[in-house]
């Protein structure tokens, strides 16, 4: 198998570097959610098409589906897709059950080195398993969950007098979670030019995976660990730490002060609405849609801006992005192969984010114009120094869903404490860790 | 019936129970005209809180149903201006239509896989029904409940052995596979329907053509089926309406090639969340072929819910 | 086909080679016409079921390729009855059940018997009535959600217009105690006609002169309603029942569409529930089991009610 490899990937440099033309031309289906960067990504993929002679088609499934219909279609043993960006979490799952194309041999042969790329990146997307020089993907979105606000109403006079009453401080960017909750609190069920507003946007859904990236987004600033030791899945005491407790509280407490009413199921097409309308001040999201949020011409441009997760205990932000894959099910893998090797082009990269796609290339993020390129590249550069991601084990559907349940159970329906949800949390995670025989 | 007559409602009553009723009729269309009310609004309009009931009709919740769209520099946007009524309206958002969504594909789908279902649970159902109706057949009740029981069971309860079987045949996320899956399933109305209808022909028309020299395919080719005309019509209707409106098989069993509406229509986004008017121009849309069967069928519509179990 | 010909025809043809001839060929074509029917259903519908039950014995994980699959006999009925969250998710679909039933069956009834006054343009509306039953699901539920928003749907507005409670006062779809009745409005909304049809074909069969001679005995209007009306549609209403039932039993589409289940697990009902530990965590072997935990339910249910059906005709 592994001699099969490396034979086609020896065979592909050799087709490559002779004439582009003699390579026989492929019909390629690259897969993804169906979001801005994947217009983007479509743009991008034209000069692609035009160096390789391939074809592109693109599948992109909407968010609320993309994990169930994407991994439905790799357990099925389907060849939809050639190309697979696919969420960090199905690393495991994709390496262990065999969806994934290991690139190691393909990146020697071709002289692409993950140093190139951010660590932070090459850590969560590529490598299974975690940590070791072993790669499933190539880093194609880099991504975290922030905030944005309304830059308009942060700096009005008579809000920012308000505001100074009533607590003591100037209105700004937080530097805390709590400060964050403070000024989320102070925005809620004021009235703005004759409309009640309500204080922030935050991912409370409840079917896929929204609450458990929105509450980690407090958990990991104050310290939440999934293991004692790493790799040990050794949960008591980490899991519902004391931190763990406090965050978790904080998140209720933010639900139930300052979100607009109705937000009891609402991910990241709730927060966008919920900001577009002017109902809040302030949301949370993912990077990926921040240069979509500057576009709009309602609340965008000079009504909006933007600021990284804030810390409590530490920095902390909770992991979005992708890596893009070669799937072994697609009799296309060379061309496949060919679509890596072109993307990871530094000046591919380069062009990725002028066109709206986070690249998580270094010659891109460390270029001395990255950080004045666009309002929310700083913030992006500061959230990916400190992101951290859900387990990324072949079994985390589980686990996130006994997470989903657990902390929705708490925050929303109101039941039990947060120390009983951590609890029982530790235990659906022991019940599956036992099952994969990891325990 | 005479004008004395004990049953004959009064006048008074009759207008009392129809007031309550038509009011109870236009409480129930206020959800399916706000449907149909949010396809011509606005973005913006669709989210605006409170509600708007008056708005300024706009086709962009059709535009965005039927296209994609990227998003384009100035630079390019001044030297292309728009091509059309649809690329003016996209423009506001500095965006231009690149191509066709998906909506007309699966719109397709349903059809397909509607039609291609509905045809042959016809076919199988109208031969089982002659036969059953016809024939003696051994342990013939028992047969038809087993028929009839199949459709008790809850579709998940089967869908775990049939995505694997699917999976292993090929058949995951094909037309052939969702038309041969909903057949299964309509069948059964289908048999127990037309058996009633075929019933209700008098057996001697066709006794009188086997005596005629006929052989049993020609009866039953040249004498029954004109007679169940209007039995297999609005059966088809109704196997038509359910795979039409199919949602959980189709979420599971199929993904790009053979997905069907019911299932996408819920996930269309526009710039960044939901894209409510176009999804209410997709459920208009997909709603209406069915509002006008329910228009057409109200004669049948009663046999046709309850499996043959009550006729009007 | 013309009277003339066969009567012609039927004269002319020895009646016992006739017969012969079709008895023959009548058991072929029996089963040829009965045999593809069989075999889609035994494929389809039967095969998997054997399936799914001998999957239930095992730990087989549908998404794992290379695992060893285990024959573990009754763990998973086992864990299954003794999860505490699935009785919690059974209590969700029998709130559900029941008063899905009982609003639909209340409104369905007086709808009918008010229609049945044969008002002048009754079948135009009933038909207007009729409509919501004939919709995708998947498509209502996602609607109804966009109606249930506080802030921008239109259901809180009606509300708070008739009652003056401010809009953003409550949320249907996320208060632990109002989620469950926004799944039974919805599905109220949506079937309520479906027993209504069945109770005016009910009331329809009820022939004129038992009222007339009911009038000549000089029974009330209201004795008359409890003593004839009632009797004779109640094998209907319990038609009604039955269906509504079966398939409230197995209700996915609208529901998953309008909460996902929650919040937290309010109206996670079993279907749902089922289908996250099928074909999200992928634990083939337990959803199997989980399956035909749920299916023996529904037929037990079902069969003890024909039986006391078939009673009720009987009187």
């Amino acid at each position: 198998m592994e001699h099969l490899k490396l034979a086609k990937a020896g065979a592909l440099t050799v087709a490559m570097s002779t004439v582009a033309a003699t390579a026989q031309a492929d019909d390629l289906t690259l897969c993804w959610a169906a979001w801005d960067p994947a217009n983007a990504l479509v743009e991008l993929s034209k000069d692609f098409e035009a160096k390789s002679g391939h074809t592109m088609n693109f599948e992109f499934v909407p968010w609320p589906n993309f994990a169930d219909r994407m991994l439905n279609e790799l357990n099925s043993g389907g060849k939809l897709c050639d190309l697979l960006i696919g969420d960090s979490q199905w690393i495991g799952g994709g390496a262990e059950n065999g969806h994934y194309v290991k690139l190691n041999d393909f990146f020697d042969a071709n002289g692409i080195s993950m140093d190139d790329f951010a660590p932070a990146t090459v850590y969560a997307y590529s490598t299974w398993p975690k940590g070791t020089p072993n790669y499933y993907a190539l880093p194609a979105m880099g991504d975290a969950n922030g905030w944005f606000y309304r830059k308009d109403w942060f700096e009005r006079d008579d809000i920012k007098a308000a505001f100074k009453e009533a607590t003591g401080r100037e209105l700004a960017e937080p530097k805390s979670q709590k400060e964050l909750l403070e000024i989320a609190q102070f925005f809620q069920e004021r009235e703005i030019d004759g409309k009640t507003v309500y204080g922030a946007a935050i991912f409370t859904e409840r079917g896929s995976e929204g609450i458990t990236m929105g509450v980690t987004g407090a958990l990991y600033p104050w310290g939440f660990k999934y293991e004692n030791t790493p790799g040990k899945y050794d949960m008591e005491g980490a899991v519902n730490s004391p931190e763990a407790v406090e965050a978790l509280e904080f998140y209720k407490e933010f639900y139930k002060t300052a979100t607009p009413p109705g937000y009891t199921n609402s991910y990241m097409g709730e927060s966008l609405d919920a900001f577009k309308s002017g109902q809040v001040a302030m949301a949370m999201n993912w990077f990926a849609f921040f240069p979509g949020l500057y576009a709009d011409p309602n609340t965008g441009g000079d009504k909006i801006d933007f600021f990284v997760n804030p810390p409590q205990n530490q920095a902390g932000s909770t992991l979005g992005g992708q890596g893009i894959s070669v799937v072994s099910y697609s009799d296309k893998q060379d061309a496949a192969l060919e679509y890596i090797k072109w993307f990871a082009d530094p000046e591919i990269q380069a062009k990725w984010w002028e066109l709206g796609g986070y690249s998580a290339h270094n010659a891109v993020l460390n270029d001395p114009g990255f950080v004045d390129s666009q309002p929310f590249a700083g913030d992006f550069l500061e959230a990916m120094g400190a992101v951290q991601d859900f387990w990324q084990e072949p079994a985390y559907a589980e686990l996130l869903l006994a997470m989903q349940k657990r902390i929705h159970d708490y925050v929303v329906a109101d039941q039990g404490t947060a120390k009983e949800a951590l609890d029982l949390l530790i235990e659906d995670w022991t019940e599956v860790f036992e099952d994969e025989g990891k325990l | 019936m005479s004008s004395f007559s004990v049953t004959e409602t009064s006048a008074r009553a009759k207008w009392i129970s129809g007031t309550l009723v038509i009011l109870y009729a236009l409480i129930t269309m206020i959800p399916l005209v706000w449907i149909m009310l949010t396809g011509f609004k606005s973005p913006a309009d669709s989210i605006s809180y409170p509600p708007k009931v008056v708005f300024e009709p706009t086709l962009e919740g059709y535009v965005n149903l039927f296209t994609t769209r990227t998003r384009q520099t100035q630079e390019y946007l001044e030297a292309n201006p728009p091509q059309n009524w649809a690329d003016e309206i996209v423009r506001q958002y500095d965006m231009v239509i690149v191509g066709p969504s998906k909506f007309g594909q699966r719109f397709m789908n349903s059809v397909i896989i509607g039609f291609g279902s509905t045809f042959l649970s016809i076919f199988l159902g109208t031969l089982a029904a002659y036969a059953f109706s016809r024939f003696r057949i051994p342990l013939a009740d028992d047969l038809l409940f087993f028929i009839l029981s199949t459709r008790m069971m809850p579709p998940i309860a089967v869908a775990i052995p049939i995505f694997l079987m699917f999976r292993n045949l090929g058949l995951s996320d094909t037309h052939l596979g969702m038309i041969l899956l909903y057949t299964a399933v309509n069948i059964s109305l289908a048999v127990w329907l037309l058996k009633g209808f075929i019933d209700e022909i008098p057996r001697e028309y066709e006794e009188a053509a086997l005596i005629d020299g006929y052989t049993r395919f020609q009866a039953f080719y040249k004498v029954v089926l004109p007679q169940a005309a209007t039995g297999i019509a609005s059966t088809a209707i109704f196997c038509l309406i359910f795979a039409w409106n199919e949602y959980a098989f189709a979420v599971l069993l199929t993904s790009a090639t053979a997905q069907t509406a019911p299932p996408f229509i819920p996930t269309i986004i526009g710039i960044g969340g939901l894209d409510w008017p176009a999804v209410a121009a997709g459920a208009t849309i997909f709603l209406l072929p069915v509002m006008v069967f329910t228009i057409l069928l109200r004669k049948h519509l009663l046999r046709g819910i309850t499996f043959g179990a009550v006729r009007k | 086909m013309s009277e003339r010909t066969i009567d012609t025809v039927a004269a002319a043809t020895p009646e016992k080679v006739a017969r012969k001839i079709r008895g023959l060929s009548d058991r072929a074509i029996a089963w040829l016409f009965v045999g593809p029917t069989i075999f889609l259903l035994l494929a389809i519908n039967i095969f998997p079921l054997i399936w799914t039950i001998q999957l239930s014995f095992t730990n087989y994980k549908a998404n794992r390729v290379g695992r060893e699959v285990k024959n573990i006999g009754l763990r998973n009925y086992e864990r299954i009855l003794t999860d505490s969250d699935i009785w919690l998710n059974m209590q969700a679909t029998a709130h559900f059940l029941f008063w899905t039933i009982f609003f639909q069956v209340l409104i369905g009834f007086t709808l009918a018997w008010l229609i049945n006054k044969k008002f002048k343009g009754n079948d135009l509306w009933t038909t207007v009535i009729v409509l919501p039953m004939m919709l995708s699901p998947a498509v209502v539920g996602n609607f109804w959600k966009f109606l249930y928003q506080p802030q921008i749907g239109l259901f809180n507005y009606i509300v708070s217009f008739f009652t003056g409670a401010e809009p953003s006062s409550f949320e249907m779809l996320g208060q632990v105690n109002l989620a469950p009745w926004s799944i039974v409005i919805v599905d109220t909304w949506m079937w309520t006609p479906f027993v209504m049809l069945i109770c005016l074909a009910g009331l329809r069969s009820i022939p004129d002169y038992i009222y007339e001679a009911a009038e000549i005995d000089r029974a009330s209007k209201l004795r008359q309603f409890f003593t004839i009306t009632i009797p004779m549609v109640l094998p209907f209403l319990m038609l009604a029942v039955l269906f509504r039932g079966i398939e409230n039993f197995k209700m996915f589409d609208l529901v998953v569409q309008l909460t996902g289940g929650g919040p937290g697990s309010t109206t996670e009902l079993t279907s749902i529930n089922l289908k996250r530990e099928a074909f999200e965590k992928w634990r083939t072997g337990y959803a199997s089991a989980y399956a035909i935990i749920l299916f023996v339910t529904v037929f037990g249910l079902a069969s003890i009610y024909v039986k006391a059906l078939n009673k009720v005709k009987e009187r």
